[in-house]
């Protein structure tokens, strides 16, 4: 049977080249490395109109998954915020939430990004009236402008500082996890915070502070100068965010409805505030519910993100799938890859979550 | 064991089924256009999805505009009647693959002819119904009055168009900075355009005037002279069937020979008995020209008596008295010092 099915692909593989062919359509990847010719405004890497459709591909899949991280992370945040707060017996906190999750699970994801970016860039001043905080935050309709931090030569023993800081953190972390299973508890807390004080007063000792902040100054029409975080950007991060949350508050006040009373109850027999009682007890047994259903909602989010098409977002369907696509007009390949991103990214979270759900499953 | 084989049949059988199917859609796009059109009944015209002046829906659903008269110039030659043809709106996106599909029969969809295009997509191009140029606007109280002025400024624009290559080299070779801002519908490029995200649009002269006309206070944005490059629009057809690029040629032609020859909608019933042997020609009072194209002899008298010549065309749609007020310039005939010159029919 799966003979068949490659014998199928196979010959629709051959049957598109053929076609294409026969209208004299270019085909093939080559153009992958040929010069794109066109700006975007938003680049994690280097990118110029010199750079190749290959690069552009990159730079669209750099700002996918960075509003896709950030808006999986703030998603659940709030989501699990919310699914708590469903939960409360104070009815103010209850109906506000409740309130909450029924309108942003309802209205359309489209329109809430339409909402965000047009609700809030008509009400945003003009780079020339932007509001300004203490003259290097600037917020006006072409975005937020902050200082960027030019770092140095000698700016590498920060980075070691940072890095003996992230290493401590793990080391003691798995200490204390071994204590914990002996029944002693191990304070990690003030030991982190001298290491990491040590090596940042190393690094000081050693580099002085080669950093200098690029302050953005109003030149003409825009700001130059500084990170500018494009409307467009906040508005997908915001709408992404807000309605993924919503989803996500229904999982986790089910998950934690699943966890049977008796659990809540022996936890109030041995003395345990309600808060430590949610954090130690109910929900490492809810999480066991949460997660597939929030392995969904993540990959959801993640394709949703394409939806920035819409707002002129650069990420990856816009730029690649959009931009390049009608440069180029090889239509075939690019949604292909395109494609196969997609799914690439999805099958790489669902196969983190699932690892994730495997080491918090109950044992034997 | 049982179940396996059930399946293997069933998906085999599943392809198998689908191969005349696929086969059936490779063939009809090999055949004659000009037969499946006959064949339809009506031509399908791909459009822009709203371009005032060049294709636009009023309030009831009537298309009008330059291309779109085009387009109906062109059932007028095939089937003697102006209104057999539909029209698909089309996004910059989709222009090019509806036409490699099959979908559309021509896109008049104020497309720039270029080489990349002609020789790359498949699709060829025929005639020019309307040279343009690239160009910017920008809001009237921000004193600008030169792009040599934009350095540092945010431009809108419609995705994946020539206009964003055109600006980038631009904006490059005169070293000034600029950020772009591209949207996948000029609709939603207008409009963050007129909310005032960016300081300039950027697309050809012509739809610049157009959008215009959408914009909250028309009045208050200029349209700036200068132009930095080469539009030249027209209607583009599949690579592979000449004797379709040829109807679609000639009908351009024989509206721009008409206005050369005086020839109008208006007078065309007196134009008939004329004796002048070029208008004879013109008319298929003479000659075999439609025969050889596989249309009928009284092909440009329809287009022309339903539709009208090539200056009546531009007069009614983006002409001086209509609210784009665009003067003929580069569109004027070739003896006015414009471009527009059409081969001789004979």
């Amino acid at each position: 049977m799966l003979g068949a099915l490659l014998l199928a692909m196979v010959w629709l593989v051959a049957n598109v080249q053929s076609n294409l062919e026969r209208q004299n359509i270019n085909s093939g990847f080559g153009f992958l490395s040929e010069r794109a010719g066109f700006g975007i405004n938003q680049t994690l890497i280097d990118y110029t109109e010199d750079s190749s459709f290959g690069r552009v591909l990159t730079v669209g899949l750099l700002n996918t998954l960075l509003v896709s991280v950030l808006g999986v992370f703030f998603a659940t945040v709030l989501g699990f915020s919310l699914g708590v707060a469903r939960l409360s017996s104070n009815w103010l906190i209850n109906k506000t939430a409740m309130v909450y999750v029924e309108i942003f699970r309802n209205v359309p994801l489209l329109l809430q990004i339409m909402f965000w970016y047009f609700g809030v860039l008509r009400n945003l001043p003009t780079p020339r009236q932007a509001v300004s905080f203490g003259d290097a935050i600037f917020l006006s309709n072409r975005g937020i402008v902050v200082p960027a931090i030019e770092a140095g030569s000698w700016a590498g023993w920060y980075a070691a500082a940072l890095a003996i800081g992230l290493a401590a953190f793990i080391w003691l972390r798995r200490r204390a996890r071994l204590a914990l299973a002996d029944g002693t508890m191990m304070p990690i807390w003030r030991p982190l915070l001298m290491v990491t004080v040590a090596s940042f007063g190393v690094a000081a000792l050693l580099a002085g502070v080669p950093f200098s902040l690029d302050v953005p100054a109003l030149k003409g029409f825009n700001f130059r100068g500084g990170i500018t975080v494009i409307p467009e950007f906040v508005a997908l991060l915001l709408a992404l965010s807000l309605y993924t949350a919503a989803f996500i508050a229904e999982i986790v006040r089910a998950g934690i409805q699943s966890v049977s009373k008796g659990q809540r109850e022996a936890a109030a027999a041995l003395g345990l505030p309600d808060k430590t009682a949610l954090r130690l007890v109910v929900i490492p047994q809810a999480l066991r519910v949460i997660i597939p259903p929030l392995t969904s909602q993540y990959l959801n989010l993640t394709k949703n993100s394409s939806l920035a098409v819409a707002i002129a977002y650069p990420d990856i369907v816009s730029v690649f799938a959009g931009t390049t696509l009608t440069q180029v007009g090889q239509a075939v390949e690019i949604i292909f890859i395109t494609m196969m991103i997609y799914l690439s990214l999805s099958l790489l979270t669902s196969y983190a979550m699932n690892r994730y759900n495997a080491r918090i499953a109950l044992v034997g | 064991m049982q179940i396996k084989r059930k399946g293997f049949i069933a998906v085999v059988s599943l392809v198998l089924g689908f191969m005349p199917l696929l086969a059936g859609v490779s063939a009809q796009a090999a055949g004659s256009t000009l037969e499946v059109v006959k064949q339809r009944g009506h031509l399908q015209c791909g459009v822009s999805q709203g371009l005032p002046g060049f294709s636009n829906p009023d309030d009831k659903g009537n298309w009008t505009g330059i291309d779109v008269d085009f387009c109906k110039a062109v059932a007028a030659a095939i089937f003697g009647d102006a209104k057999k043809v539909k029209f698909t709106p089309l996004s910059a996106k989709e222009r090019f693959t509806a036409i490699q599909s099959g979908e559309v029969d021509i896109i008049a969809r104020n497309t720039t002819w270029s080489m990349h295009r002609d020789t790359a997509l498949g699709v060829d191009f025929r005639a020019v119904n309307y040279y343009d140029g690239q160009g910017f606007m920008v809001r009237a109280d921000l004193g600008v009055t030169g792009t040599n002025e934009l350095d540092g400024a945010t431009l809108c624009t419609n995705q994946g168009t020539t206009t964003e290559l055109n600006a980038a080299d631009y904006f490059r070779a005169n070293n000034m900075q600029y950020e772009i801002v591209a949207f996948e519908k000029a609709d939603e490029a207008v409009a963050a355009y007129n909310s005032g995200r960016c300081d300039a649009y950027t697309t050809d002269h012509s739809a610049l005037y157009a959008q215009r006309l959408k914009l909250t206070n028309p009045q208050g944005h200029i349209v700036l002279p200068e132009i930095i490059s080469k539009e030249p629009l027209g209607p583009a057809v599949r690579q592979g069937d000449n004797n379709w690029g040829d109807i679609v040629a000639w009908v351009h032609y024989a509206t721009v020979a008409a206005e050369e020859l005086g020839v109008t909608s208006k007078n065309i019933g007196s134009m008939g008995n004329s004796s002048n042997p070029s208008v004879k020609r013109l008319l298929g009072k003479d000659g075999t020209f439609g025969r050889n194209l596989g249309i009928p002899t009284d092909w440009a008298l329809q287009a022309i008596k339903q539709v009208g010549n090539y200056g009546e065309i531009f007069e009614r749609n983006v002409g001086v008295n209509t609210p784009l007020g665009i003067k003929r310039g580069y569109n004027a005939l070739w003896t006015d010092g414009g471009l527009q010159y059409a081969p001789p029919i004979r």
